[in-house]
């Protein structure tokens, strides 16, 4: 955990303030709605159909037990005790009332938590793979790397206007979590021959309404002049980022007008007049952040402990176990998903009670350390083996003990028209029905990996272009209709997902869905082809018929 | 509209030169982009001072052979939102080292002024009187600072790195 000091601390609580004396020139009439809009949106501050939408910032998704029982209070206090964890490693309250928002940011404070460059055109929360720090075979730790590029882009002078917003995802593990090929700027951690760190530079992926995969920019950018390049790409993107559109004012839009070559070159240029500057990071720089983050005093245990093989003969711990518990890169210890995905539940809601469980569970059994994916579940990523049966006894009293951990009703779904002012359609209720659906653990193992993403409109903040099954709510005439892709996958090999036809009434969509999946069943070669791959394999053809023949 | 200089609010001395006008004899003179291309000697030949309004979507190149002879220079917000001469000003500061007054126009408000100074402003055309008045208070709401620009503020890393030094030291 990277801990704050006095001048992180005094940066956010002089933030609150800001934020303070903003909301109070607006209570009073001073700012008009028009000129408020911005400066709430600079601190996470969206008007939804209902009320406030308030995005408070988890940076690279790493949380202490201590500030999630602060966002668990927030829940209870200012909102009504829950809140929504989002695909960029945030939280969400749907409830809350302006005249609240400073209180509960002076509370979240408190604990170093903020809700800074969450919304608007600058650059948003860094985020990086989950199981940073725990995964075995890992370049090294991201989360440093994070941790350096959220406080450059915190309050940035330069680049706080930009065209549109910017988002940066950083993974160092050959299997990438942290989707990069689908942000702004994807960096990807690894060493050079001679055997120093730096980061390959992806630019230009995003969703939305014109997806993009990002282009390699840079195969290897030392670590010590990565935030020169970045703000290299920043200022080029800044001067020449369209604003007479904001569907074309994404980075994705320059680079692909001015094509990969072009605008690489632009940023090489503007890379080289900035020559070694200020912000080249020396050794001792990289190592002052370094020593801010603590790790846990991991013990000397057994790789296999009496008390796994005893829980071993429970099969609904064993079903856990298998779907949910993951390799960690010290003996005895393993990263455990908790999924927020519960059989006809919202996916990534958690409420207050679950929140402050957690929390105690993490001081328990993970050194106090939470992660949010952005799968919208939460990991404790250092448990002992020997205390996984306990663990799991807790998280089951708990509701977040489903062993659905990257199967079908593993849904990722951004709230859509049940919540925001964008959506054209619902999200929440079709993930609900899918999950009830496919509620049979066995029939979910049998069919194996296999994500489904909705995005209640064209924005994507369900990611629904990436999901191995994309559903897109559409309005026609009026009502809601549901686009399906199918393909698409948000890893090292990310692509976008094909269109499988027309698209179908809200009433159909669990229905088409079960027809893609048995589709899939009959279609795949052996069990152990994933749903992605037999769709590689055979491409979109003879899903289509399927789906449709009876339609 | 207020002209805050120096934290205070003054008398702008100089004088907007619309397109197409005639130049006066003497005194300030700030002149479009435009109309300084069309001639840059014989307009630096004026009597007074000369400041020149720089658009945000023009490549700052046609100016950089002027600047030593420029009083100042004004860059434009159009909108609060628009956040393009963020860069022009830094680079005017911190790569061909200008250093007369820089000035915001446009849609100039108090939640930017830390932002804008930070970048190398030093005036600021301020669109309402309160923000205006507010300028000293709003300049102290921040004193700490993440990215090193040309305004002289010590970063926190460099907070950092002195206090670990004197640590070491004293030990």
């Amino acid at each position: 955990m990277y801990a704050y000091d006095e001048l992180d601390r005094t940066l956010i609580n002089e933030r609150v303030s800001e934020f303070r004396d903003q909301v109070k020139r607006r209570l009073s009439g001073e700012l008009t709605e028009d000129e408020f809009k911005m400066l709430r949106l600079q601190n996470g501050v969206y008007l939804q159909l209902h009320a406030y939408m308030f995005r408070v910032a988890i940076p690279y998704g790493t949380l202490s037990s201590k500030q999630l029982r602060r966002l668990a209070h927030v829940a209870r206090r200012y909102d009504r005790g829950y809140g929504h964890f989002t695909t960029r490693q945030n939280i969400q309250y749907n409830w809350i009332k302006l005249s609240d928002l400073p209180d509960a940011l002076a509370d979240l404070a408190e604990v170093g938590i903020h809700a800074m460059q969450t919304s608007g055109n600058n650059m948003r929360n860094v985020t990086s793979d989950q199981w940073a720090g725990v995964a075995p075979g890992e370049v090294e730790d991201p989360r440093i790397w994070s941790e350096i590029l959220r406080q450059h882009t915190t309050l940035h002078p330069e680049f706080s206007f930009l065209p549109r917003k910017f988002k940066i995802a950083i993974t160092a593990s050959e299997h990438d979590r942290a989707a990069i090929k689908v942000h702004d700027i994807g960096l990807r951690l690894h060493k050079n021959a001679d055997g120093e760190t730096g980061f390959e530079v992806l630019v230009g992926g995003g969703l939305g309404r014109t997806p993009f995969i990002a282009k390699i920019i840079k195969p290897f950018v030392h670590g010590r002049d990565i935030l020169s390049y970045v703000e290299a790409i920043l200022r080029v993107y800044n001067q020449y980022g369209r604003r007479d559109n904001i569907y074309k004012a994404r980075i994705k839009i320059l680079v692909h007008e001015l094509g990969i070559e072009k605008f690489a070159r632009e940023v090489d240029e503007e890379w080289k007049q900035m020559g070694h500057s200020a912000l080249t990071l020396d050794h001792s720089a990289i190592e002052e952040v370094r020593s801010r983050f603590s790790y846990p005093a991991y013990e000397k245990l057994p790789h296999m402990p009496d008390e796994l093989k005893q829980a071993a003969h429970d099969p609904l711990f064993e079903r856990w176990r298998k779907n949910s518990v993951a390799p960690h890169k010290v003996q005895g210890y393993s990263i455990v998903t908790l999924s927020l995905k519960p059989v006809g539940g919202p996916p990534g809601d958690a409420t207050a009670d679950q929140m402050d469980a957690v929390a105690d569970l993490a001081d328990k059994y993970s050194f106090g350390e939470i992660r949010v994916g952005h799968e919208q579940n939460l990991v404790l990523p250092h448990v002992a083996k020997r205390d996984l049966p306990q663990l799991w006894k807790a998280l089951d009293r708990l509701g977040l003990a489903t062993p659905n951990v990257n199967l079908v009703t593993d849904i990722i779904a951004c709230p859509g028209l049940d919540y925001c002012s964008l959506a054209n359609a619902r999200s929440i209720p079709i993930a609900q029905e899918l999950t009830r659906r496919f509620a049979n653990h066995d029939t979910a193992e049998m069919i194996g990996r296999l994500h489904i993403n909705i995005s209640g409109c064209i924005n994507a903040c369900g990611h629904h272009h990436v999901g191995h099954i994309g559903i897109l709510g559409v309005e026609k005439n009026g009502e809601e209709f549901y686009q399906i892709t199918i393909g698409g996958r948000a890893d090292e090999n990310a692509q976008m997902g094909v269109l499988i036809g027309p698209a179908v009434p809200y009433a159909e969509v669990a229905d088409v869905i079960e027809d893609i999946v048995e589709a899939y069943l009959a279609l795949r070669d052996r069990p152990e082809e994933l749903f992605v791959d037999t769709v590689k394999r055979l491409g979109v053809e003879p899903f289509k018929e399927r789906v449709y023949a009876t339609r | 509209m207020p002209l805050v200089k120096n934290a205070r609010t003054t008398t702008d001395l100089f004088v907007q030169i619309a397109d197409g006008a005639e130049l006066p004899g003497d005194g300030a003179i700030l002149v479009p982009a435009a109309r300084f291309l069309e001639d840059p000697e014989a307009v630096l030949k004026h009597a007074g001072k000369v400041g020149v309004v720089w658009p945000n979507n023009r490549d700052l190149d046609d100016l950089v052979p002027y600047l030593d002879r420029l009083a100042a220079v004004a860059l434009v917000f159009p909108s609060f939102r628009d956040g393009r001469a963020y860069s022009q000003a830094r680079l005017l500061r911190e790569r061909h080292g200008y250093d007369g007054e820089l000035r915001a126009t446009g849609q100039v408000l108090r939640d930017q002024f830390v932002f804008m100074s930070r970048a190398g402003f030093d005036a600021f055309e301020v669109k309402k009187d309160a923000d205006a008045d507010a300028f000293a208070e709003t300049m102290k709401r921040y004193s700490v600072f993440y990215q090193p620009t040309g305004d002289g503020r010590v970063t926190a890393l460099n907070r950092r790195m002195q206090l670990r030094h004197s640590e070491s030291a004293g030990q």
